[in-house]
């Protein structure tokens, strides 16, 4: 059993991990605990807990500026946020169902799985957002990059690094990030009864206009039934749905565009705040997928326009599955393992899009977690570097050993 | 400036380098031509000259790969170059040192609407890929002002912004998938059509690298629909406070302009004098908010950025009726480099960037500087993003550079100390190069070096910018080891 460590400041996690590097201990970085279940399984010396580095060091709303401790609560974060009507515009999911813990995540646990929701194809992914940090790296090392500006070409920007690193370079301590005014108004029209190549089309026809939306997602009937929102589950149809936010006058104008952009497809219907909001957030938390506890749950993100053959082939052997950003991203719920395989059907999904693409196992049992590749290996080339980064941050490799991949 | 001292190993190779690199690529391809290669002797900081041991024009991913791999095997220096717009001397050759030139890497190689993506070669210009698509109304976001002459490659390696990136991002926010090589000659594609690839984000870290991890052979961008409309307001301001407190109230509003540009009095003066764009001369601050985005949404923000114009006290304030008038109201931003090249004989840009809400401070220590150095400053101002574009009026023929770049030296410095950073989007290069140790800890920098070391363990492509002392991996690579017991007993446990 892994020994807990709960350093109380940043320069303790520096004396920690430049301890472990020199002893040789694995480390698992833990922040709230809440996507533990999200990467490979590992097994590691002790549990350097990232609890102590809490708190919001600096917000200022007119700057569009937020920094705070990396285990600051997302939730905290966005009530304060939400005080001055502003957001983090990447939308960040929230997979508390889906993993099945009721932990808040931290704002430096969302960083670093790179999470975005619906509005990705307009705003950005978390990346995105990420202007600065300080860290450790697994040298036990305290470092820097970025800043609290945007526009900062000074240095390399280690902040795309560490996003989407899973902990594996370096123990975030403290992060500064952008933040945006919540729009004015929100609008959601409906299309019905498409089938998936067609709402992929009249999804790719909305983000090709000046309208400037901010969501486009597709349920399939199936799907669609599971909503909470009445008029998508009452539907006896597949949904498709756009979202504009904005000042108000203009979210009629491009609301009314849309409508009769889509009006040429099928029967469209609109949806207003409490409903929109809650259809989105059910999307972007993959709710429609959650009925199934034993589901084995894949997130793949391809090319838009082949998202409907991506999503045929993948559940030819049976399963669920619903669009977000445009087509390009396919959540897919698969039959538990008598019946997805051996592999949790990481061969089928993997085969349905040839190389332009990825898939995450964003769910399954530990066992099956250790078995596949949970995310999508990289050609030879990049894999040699992607090992050769990990190690110029961690030359021991003590960070979240096999988090990502078995050699790094 | 010092670079790094030629290897006179490398010098003695050139006739053999040449040999070599003319069986990779034939006939014109390879320059040696003493009168020919003073062409790529400098970038856009032609402050800098010196001429490379020979400049190589690939025209495939394949010769790359080989002049690379040809490059490593003999230990030559690499100088990657799209276009030569650089500010920040990020394409300065080395004297022992070849230029790696991208220009014949000119094609579109494929444009998808349907999935709102351009795949293009690094040397097709910024603008070109706007004009590639522009009969179907879109366009490419990113808008540095050289967007006429500046490679998509280039970009890449700046991570260039422009105008209008307070609302659109920059280059790394509209890139979509790079294929680079590497120094070893390895090929390496990253993303695609799709987003947020998983595992490192090493496409990222390229982007603003400055040609140092490797060469960019191919670009994928995300290509946007031209907004409905565009409009904009051009106000004055007695002050620059009064200025920098509206641009403040606007954001705070929730409103995120298109663009929104401020100039002091001295850039408002050169400019109107060289083109007449009716701008306020009693004014001390002069703001242009452009707003763009459907019709309704326009009209209906314009006003409402006039309401607070009016509040925070603006003198002058006139909103474009037409797009010959919003033109106007641009022309005299975009003449301020030529139109302060015009009074004085030489200038240099700046490009700082700082929290907004520090301008009047650091305007007013500027003013001090100013005074100190005995030369004069305008300044222009990507105000929504707090970049700043101090231009020092120099002359060179007078022996004013050294003290032109000392001042230069002391505005990054205060730019730091403020908050902010030393370039926001020219690049650090070999310009601002020896400034890193005010904003980086040696510890910083070491982590960025053995970044650099997992693309080019021998530090051979473009040696001698970015970093004040590059060191050797080997060195890098040691660590202090702590053996022994925990050293923390006072670290809580449970």
């Amino acid at each position: 059993m892994a020994e807990d460590l709960k350093p109380s400041d940043a320069a303790q996690v520096a004396e920690a991990l430049a301890w472990a590097a020199g002893s040789q201990k694995t480390i698992e970085l833990v922040g709230a605990g809440s996507k533990t279940a999200l990467g490979r399984p590992i097994e590691t010396d002790y549990r350097l807990h990232l609890t102590a580095l809490e708190g919001v060091n600096l917000y200022e709303p007119e700057e569009l500026v937020l920094r705070a401790g990396a285990a600051t609560s997302l939730g905290q974060i966005q009530a304060m946020l939400a005080q001055q009507r502003q957001q983090l515009a990447f939308e960040p999911p929230d997979f508390s169902d889906l993993y099945g813990n009721l932990t808040d995540q931290t704002i430096g646990g969302v960083l670093s799985a790179n999470l975005a929701g619906p509005r990705r194809i307009k705003a950005g992914a978390a990346r995105d957002h990420f202007l600065g940090l300080e860290a450790v790296s697994g040298r036990g090392a305290a470092f820097k990059s970025g800043g609290r500006v945007v526009k900062n070409v000074t240095g390399y920007d280690l902040c795309k690094l560490m996003a989407g690193s899973f902990g594996t370079l370096a123990a975030l301590t403290e992060v500064t990030v952008k933040v945006l005014p919540v729009p004015e108004k929100t609008r959601t029209v409906l299309l019905f009864g498409q089938d998936d190549p067609a709402a992929i089309t009249a999804m790719s026809q909305a983000a090709g206009s000046p309208h400037e939306v901010s969501a486009l997602a597709h349920l399939p009937s199936a799907i669609a039934a599971r909503s909470a929102v009445s008029y998508i589950k009452d539907a006896g149809a597949a949904v498709t749905a756009v979202r504009v936010e904005g000042p108000e006058p203009s979210v009629e104008h491009r609301t009314e565009a849309l409508r009769r952009m889509w009006g040429g497809h099928g029967a469209v219907e609109e949806l207003h705040g409490h409903n929109s909001n809650t259809l989105w957030r059910e999307v972007a938390n993959v709710a429609p997928l959650l009925p199934d506890p034993d589901a084995i749950i894949w997130k793949l993100s391809v090319t838009p326009s082949t998202g409907a053959d991506v999503m045929a082939k993948a559940l030819s052997a049976g399963g669920a599955g619903y669009y977000d950003w445009a087509g390009g991203l396919l959540w897919l719920a698969l039959p538990g393992s008598e019946k997805g395989g051996e592999d949790g059907g990481a061969a089928l999904v993997r085969g349905a899009f040839g190389g332009d693409g990825h898939a995450t196992l964003m769910r399954g049992p530990a066992e099956l977690r250790a078995k596949v590749d949970v995310f999508q290996p990289s050609a030879p080339a990049l894999a040699a570097l992607s090992a050769r980064i990990k190690d110029s941050f961690d030359p021991h490799g003590i960070l979240n050993p096999g988090r990502m991949h078995g050699a790094y | 400036m010092l670079m790094p001292k030629p290897e006179a190993g490398i010098l003695a190779q050139r006739s053999d380098l040449l040999t070599d690199l003319r069986a990779i690529v034939p006939g014109e391809g390879v320059i040696a031509d003493e009168v020919a290669l003073r062409a790529y002797e400098s970038d856009g900081l032609s402050a800098y000259r010196q001429v490379p041991m020979a400049v190589v024009l690939p025209e495939t991913v394949e010769q790359v790969a080989a002049i690379m791999q040809l490059c490593d095997r003999r230990r030559i220096k690499v100088v990657p170059r799209g276009a030569g717009t650089s500010l920040s001397g990020g394409a300065l050759p080395l004297e022992d040192g070849i230029i790696l030139g991208l220009g014949k890497f000119n094609r579109v190689l494929e444009i998808d609407y349907e999935n709102r993506a351009v795949r293009v070669q690094p040397g097709v210009t910024n603008l070109g890929i706007s004009q590639a698509v522009d009969g179907e109304g879109f366009y490419y976001a990113p808008d540095p002002s050289s967007q006429i002459a500046c490679s998509i490659g280039g970009n890449v390696a700046e991570n260039a912004g422009g105008v209008h990136c307070l609302k659109y991002g920059v280059t790394t926010n509209n890139l979509l998938g790079l294929e680079m090589v590497l120094l070893s000659g390895e090929v390496i594609r990253l993303g695609g059509k799709h987003l947020d690839s998983g595992g490192y984000d090493v496409m990222g870290l390229l982007t603003g690298s400055e040609g140092l991890l490797g060469v960019i052979t191919e670009v994928t961008v995300r290509i946007l629909k031209k907004p409905e409309t565009a409009r904009a307001l051009l106000i004055g301001f007695p002050s620059s406070e009064q200025a920098g407190n509206c641009v403040s109230e606007v954001i705070g509003a929730g409103i995120i302009p298109g663009g929104m540009e401020m100039m002091d009095r001295a850039a408002i003066h050169a400019s109107e004098e060289f083109c007449h764009a009716g701008y306020p001369m009693e004014a001390e601050a002069l703001l242009i908010v452009e707003l763009d985005g459907p019709q309704r949404e326009v009209d209906h923000l314009i006003e409402k950025v006039g309401e607070i114009a009016t509040t925070c006290g603006s003198t002058s304030l006139r909103i474009s009726e037409s797009e010959e008038e919003r033109a106007a109201f641009w022309a005299g931003r975009k003449a301020a480099f030529p139109a302060i090249g015009r009074i004085s004989p030489d200038y240099m840009c700046m490009d700082g960037t700082i929290p907004r809400n520090r301008l009047a401070e650091v305007l007013k220590r500027m003013s001090e500087l100013s005074a100190h150095h005995g030369l004069r400053v305008a300044n222009v101002f990507h105000a929504g993003d707090g970049n700043l574009h101090p231009l020092i009026l120099f002359d060179a023929n007078a022996g004013e550079l050294e003290t032109a770049e000392e001042f230069g030296a002391d505005i990054l410095r205060l730019c730091v100390e403020v908050g902010g950073v030393l370039t926001g989007e020219h690049g650090i290069g070999i310009e601002k190069r020896d400034l890193m140790a005010e904003v980086f800890t040696a510890e910083d920098l070491a982590q960025q070096q053995r970044v650099k070391c997992a693309f080019d363990p021998n530090g051979r492509l473009n040696p001698g910018k970015v970093f004040p002392v590059l060191h050797r991996c080997a060195e890098l690579g040691k660590m202090v080891v702590h053996q022994g017991q925990m050293p923390f007993p006072d670290i809580p446990r449970f």
